[in-house]
């Protein structure tokens, strides 16, 4: 009788400790913008998009609940930071997604190689994040700019499109998408006419137009994003600008903004969006379910490598960044988002991007109904190789 | 009952004018201060103690001075671009990056106050906000600040060569940086006490006089220009030290530190905590950082809050929570 009491307390003694354990929720969380500019793009969508994946993987993960938790940074980075660092150090959160705004991004990229925790980057576009700044726990996920900027170009100049004028938003994220797509332009043999530099959120964009129209290039590229870009397109159909207009950064919500009116026949590069393939639509309609919108590549994103990390912790058998990053890293994914994506040494995932064109007012079918696929970009020519990156993490 | 009450009435008046009384608040606050860390999550406590120090600089200049500054965002900005750039790329230890970043926000604050000071109310409201949009803008441009991604991965480094400011000590099951509280601690304090020195000082007396009624304090024979400017400058190298400790404790130096929203929220911290009262600031600035820190998982509702707050306020009282418990109090706090 003794001995037994001895080992049940013994047993139980041993016990609770991993009871405890397995009932401990693996926590999420999503830091996002909820009330500034990028609100459409990531924000409560991407809470959503998140909750979404924590259901599709049974609510479960080890014999854990799955626990989504979310903050607005408010665009300010110390603030995206701080928050970051109390979810590390006193909530247990394993993994940090969307992180919209590349200074907020960066940041926590950032803290994460330092608290040894895997934050996934889908809202920013900053090609910092996997050069300079790259870090071993660090993914960007749905774009870059680089993409982008390299898709519309590549496409255009093949189209004969061959020379530009840039309307380029003045601070480092304008600096960069006009150079990448400049240096692809004069690559293929096309000609630069002309940058003209806007300060950041100009809501008269006449002058820079005027000097655009009479540059006499055949296209002219907006590298600036968000209300930028909306007031700067918004306005070139006002002046009855004839040259081909092309932005270097949109989104779905950009287009949804301007109407179809203003924006048909418009061209740019994509991660994500529902009309392009009978996986993305069916994603798109379950997500429209619950939200009440269509989602962006951002929110898309989210999704995606939400599944992914999950998947890699049942895969790793536990929550440690390091095994979760190697699984992640081995494990190719494979799924509405992507085919056969893979997170290369400096956390980039590569993955195809799409060329679409925005619908004629009379082609849509419906309030949603905006673009069509025009090329499919294949992931390794899409982003920048491996082997021109800066990132002290690939060996050369 | 009353024979017995009026000895000790007289016993008690007697306490209350002993000198320890007048340091009764500052004991308080520092017990207050020292047990925050181990309650509280402590990166969230050092920037509390941040704001409330650049609120009770910014009140310095409009509480006591009467200036209303809409542009001091660039020194607490500026002065954090400094130290992280000190640290970072020269490889200063923190305490000569924070001296550096102080007395460049002073250099600062000399140029824009000479300017500035020459006009009054609305006017010297919009000079200092159109300097300091031309800090905030020279800041989007210049390589060094790193334009929207900000100045990242500043390092907290050796305090003298030899305390690790990054160190963490185990308290209860919760790792505290306790080196680098009771740095940003003392700074604070440091601050806040030069503060309280330079209220109660015959400047302090004089920069009252200038502003209740300038044209008299000219007739007395005050140099007045001077008197403002000495307190344009105290007010924004205070500011640059809370913006430098700032960008120590979290580690990085944004575009939101040199924004004129970051003007306008300090305005803000100062009116709803109480213009003019010393205490006033403080309590200003751990309601709006709180709230806003507190808020940041409610979405939008972060700024609906924060402005009905301040609706209530102007509606109710109009003195700010401090200036209005000093005001039923019939004290000065």
């Amino acid at each position: 009788m003794q001995a037994r009491i001895k080992t049940l307390v013994v047993a139980t003694v041993v016990a609770l400790p991993l009871a405890a354990q397995a009932a401990e929720p693996l926590k999420i969380g999503i830091l996002t913008d909820m009330s500034g500019v990028y609100a459409g793009v990531g924000g409560k969508g991407s809470v959503i998009a998140a909750e979404l994946a924590a259901a599709d993987a049974g609510g479960k993960v080890l014999g854990r609940p799955i626990q989504i938790v979310a903050a607005d940074h408010q665009n300010k980075a110390d603030i995206g930071v701080s928050k970051a660092r109390e979810w590390f150090d006193t909530q247990g959160v394993a993994m940090i997604n969307d992180l919209t705004n590349s200074g907020v991004g960066i940041a926590v990229q950032r803290l994460g190689t330092e608290k040894k925790r895997i934050t996934i980057n889908n809202g920013a576009g900053s090609t910092a994040l996997t050069n300079k700044e790259c870090g071993p726990y660090g993914v960007h996920y749905a774009y870059d700019t680089y993409a982008l900027a390299k898709g519309t170009a590549t496409a255009l100049m093949k189209q004969g499109l061959n020379s530009w004028f840039f309307l380029q938003a003045d601070y480092a994220f304008g600096q960069s998408l006009q150079n990448d797509a400049a240096a692809i332009v004069s690559g293929m043999g096309g000609k630069v006419l002309g940058t003209v530099k806007h300060p950041l959120a100009t809501t008269d964009f006449s002058s820079y137009l005027l000097q655009a129209q009479s540059s006499g290039a055949k296209v002219v590229g907006l590298a600036n994003a968000g209300g930028d870009f909306v007031n700067g397109v918004k306005q070139a159909k006002e002046f009855g600008l004839k040259q081909t207009l092309v932005g270097l950064l949109v989104f779905d919500s950009d287009i949804k903004a301007l109407g179809l009116n203003t924006a048909q026949g418009m061209k740019f590069t994509t991660a994500y969006s529902w009309e392009l393939t009978p996986e993305m639509e069916a994603f798109g309609k379950r997500f429209f379910a619950k939200a009440g919108f269509m989602p962006t590549m951002t929110q898309a994103g989210v999704y995606s490598s939400t599944m992914h990390y999950l998947n890699a912790v049942k895969a790793a058998g536990s929550d440690d960044a390091d095994a979760v990053m190697k699984k992640m890293r081995s494990t190719p994914i494979n799924d509405f988002f992507a085919k056969k994506g893979v997170i290369r040494a400096d956390g980039r995932m590569v993955h195809d991007m799409y060329l679409v064109e925005v619908l004629k007012p009379s082609e849509s079918k419906g309030p949603w109904d905006q673009l069509r696929l025009v090329a499919t970009i294949p992931g390794d020519v899409a982003f920048k190789p491996l082997s021109a990156s800066e990132c002290s993490l690939v060996k050369k | 009952m009353e024979t017995l009450a009026s000895p000790s009435a007289s016993r008690l008046e007697k306490r209350v004018n002993h000198p320890f009384v007048s340091y009764l608040p500052w004991l308080v606050a520092a017990v207050v201060c020292l047990a925050a860390p181990f309650l509280i999550y402590p990166v969230f406590v050092m920037e509390l103690l941040c704001f409330a120090l650049f609120a009770a600089a910014f009140n310095l200049l409009l509480g006591f001075g009467g200036l209303l500054s809409f542009g001091h965002a660039c020194f607490f900005g500026g002065a954090a671009y400094l130290c992280g750039h000190a640290l970072k790329v020269w490889g200063l230890t923190p305490e000569l990056g924070i001296v550096l970043a102080t007395l460049g926000a002073g250099v600062l604050g000399v140029l824009i106050g000479m300017v500035a000071i020459r006009r009054q109310g609305i006017y010297f409201a919009m000079v200092t906000l159109a300097l300091a949009q031309i800090v905030f803008f020279s800041c989007l441009q210049l390589p060094q600040t790193g334009g929207e991604d900000g100045l990242q991965g500043i390092p907290r480094g050796m305090l003298f060569g030899f305390i690790d400011l990054s160190a963490e000590v185990m308290v209860a099951g919760s790792k505290i940086p306790l080196a680098m509280y009771l740095f940003v601690l003392t700074l604070c304090f440091g601050g806040y006490w030069l503060i309280w020195r330079t209220v109660h000082s015959p400047f302090g007396v004089v920069l009252k006089a200038i502003r209740e009624n300038e044209p008299r304090a000219i007739s007395l024979g005050y140099r007045v220009d001077a008197y403002k400017l000495t307190a344009f400058v105290l007010s924004a190298m205070l500011s640059g030290l809370a913006g430098a400790t700032k960008a120590l404790v979290v580690g990085l130096a944004s575009l939101t530190d040199v924004s004129w929203h970051m003007s306008g929220e300090v305005v803000l911290m100062t009116l709803l905590g109480g213009m003019g009262t010393l205490l006033g600031p403080v309590v200003g600035a751990v309601t709006v950082v709180s709230l806003h820190h507190e808020l940041s998982a409610l979405g939008s509702w972060v700024t609906v809050t924060i402005g009905v707050i301040f609706v209530v306020c102007v509606m109710a009282f109009r003195r700010g929570i401090v200036g209005e418990i000093a005001y039923r109090m019939k004290r000065s706090f």
